[in-house]
């Protein structure tokens, strides 16, 4: 588990065109130098956005991996909802969800059934 | 001079990146205030106006994460988010280096503030620009408070910090100016997003409005955590505008629920004019 290394990949990505267009040339490639999981590099270059945020992704950081997956975003918020459906509550960092009653009440009171 | 200028807004990258998906109505009356707050700045004629932000891993990530940071360049770029995806132009914003540094120098006295050479704006501080100086055409002089990765500065200190800039703007032959932007009660960018407690954020803003300070600190991390969700912690940018304008009272100009812009949709401002020369009493 090295949630810090995953976001820390995502952070450079996020601020570097010239890393965003090394890492969709060879995704395994740009993630080569960072102390990951075999599960977190599955995450990173498949790109699973739902298991990104199940390992504690900060979702300020995993929005823009998101867009530049061009994944909309009710798209986004969705992929998130059934990340942890498969998986289960967020392992760590603050963004976990809290207070929280659940997707399938939540959907429902934005009116996004 | 004496500050000229203290006021909050909201930064949501929704305001302008999902504007379209948005009540045009609310929208519309959202975007309008954010024009008057524009007005009322430009009608205190400032040299510089300092945006006290809460940014989102633009510039600071955790391996070397500044509490406090100023910024202390003659220009800054922005935004760093995709233009469509945020629906802002990438601009060049001009800054001030050497009114940052006299301003850094005075913060230091009693605040451990960072500075920054180089920074570049995410939607914390570009969506605020977008209406504040449409043209890019008044010096901007960045702030940040960490309210992303714990552990967090203490409310007291996102207070003191104020305080600082208050004392340090006051003591500047320049009109200084101040913005604070940041969420209240919001749960950005995940499954939650669009969930906003509505009261909270009213109760929050009337301890805002009567710069009650012990009211404003009275708050841990644990329960706005619960109560307010992640974006909660950004409160910490509103209680420093409140440090810097302490003993002047607020009013909440613009105050809606948008759950499409994530955020309840937020500008007010403080009265300084019974407040004039108090920094340099205290």
């Amino acid at each position: 588990m090295s949630l810090y290394y995953v976001q820390k990949f995502l952070y450079e990505l996020n601020r570097d065109e010239g890393k965003q267009q090394a890492y969709m040339a060879d995704r395994d490639a740009a993630i080569a130098s960072f102390e990951l999981t075999n599960e977190e590099r599955a995450a990173l270059t498949a790109p699973d956005i739902g298991m990104l945020f199940h390992l504690g992704v900060n979702g300020q950081i995993l929005m823009h991996f998101a867009a530049l997956h061009q994944i909309e975003w009710a798209d986004y918020l969705q992929r998130m909802r059934d990340g942890i459906q498969a998986h289960g509550p967020v392992r760590e960092g603050v963004y976990a969800m809290t207070g929280y009653e659940g997707t399938d009440v939540h959907a429902k009171s934005l009116g996004q059934e | 001079m004496p500050l000229v200028y203290a006021g909050v807004c909201s930064h949501a990258p929704g305001i302008t990146g999902r504007a379209n998906q948005a009540d045009p109505t609310v929208r519309d009356a959202f975007y309008a205030s954010f024009d008057q707050m524009r007005r009322d700045i430009e009608a205190t004629k400032p040299d510089a106006l300092v945006v006290i932000a809460a940014e989102h891993f633009a510039n600071f990530f955790m391996d070397n994460m500044p509490t406090f940071a100023l910024g202390m360049a003659d220009f800054y770029d922005g935004p760093i988010e995709d233009a469509g995806w945020l629906g802002i132009d990438k601009f060049r914003a001009p800054g001030n280096r050497d009114l940052s540094e006299r301003l850094i120098k005075e913060v230091m006295q009693t605040v451990d503030v960072s500075y920054a050479e180089e920074w570049k704006f995410d939607h914390g501080i570009a969506v605020p620009l977008h209406f504040l100086t449409p043209n890019f055409d008044l010096p901007i002089i960045p702030a940040n408070i960490n309210c992303q990765g714990p552990p967090l500065s203490p409310l007291s200190r996102a207070w003191a910090f104020g305080e600082a800039l208050r004392r340090a703007a006051d003591a500047l032959p320049e009109r200084i100016a101040l913005v604070g932007t940041g969420g209240i009660s919001h749960w950005p960018a995940t499954p939650d997003s669009g969930k906003i407690n509505e009261p909270w954020d009213r109760d929050f803003l009337d301890r805002w409005c009567r710069n009650d300070r012990d009211a404003l600190l009275d708050y841990d991390d644990g329960t706005v955590y619960t109560d307010a969700g992640q974006g909660g912690f950004e409160i910490r940018t509103f209680i420093t505008v409140s440090g810097a304008a302490a003993g002047a009272t607020g009013t909440v100009h613009f105050y809606e629920p948008i759950p499409i812009f994530a955020v309840g949709c937020t500008v007010a401002s403080y009265d300084l004019g019974a407040t004039v020369g108090v920094a340099r009493l205290i």
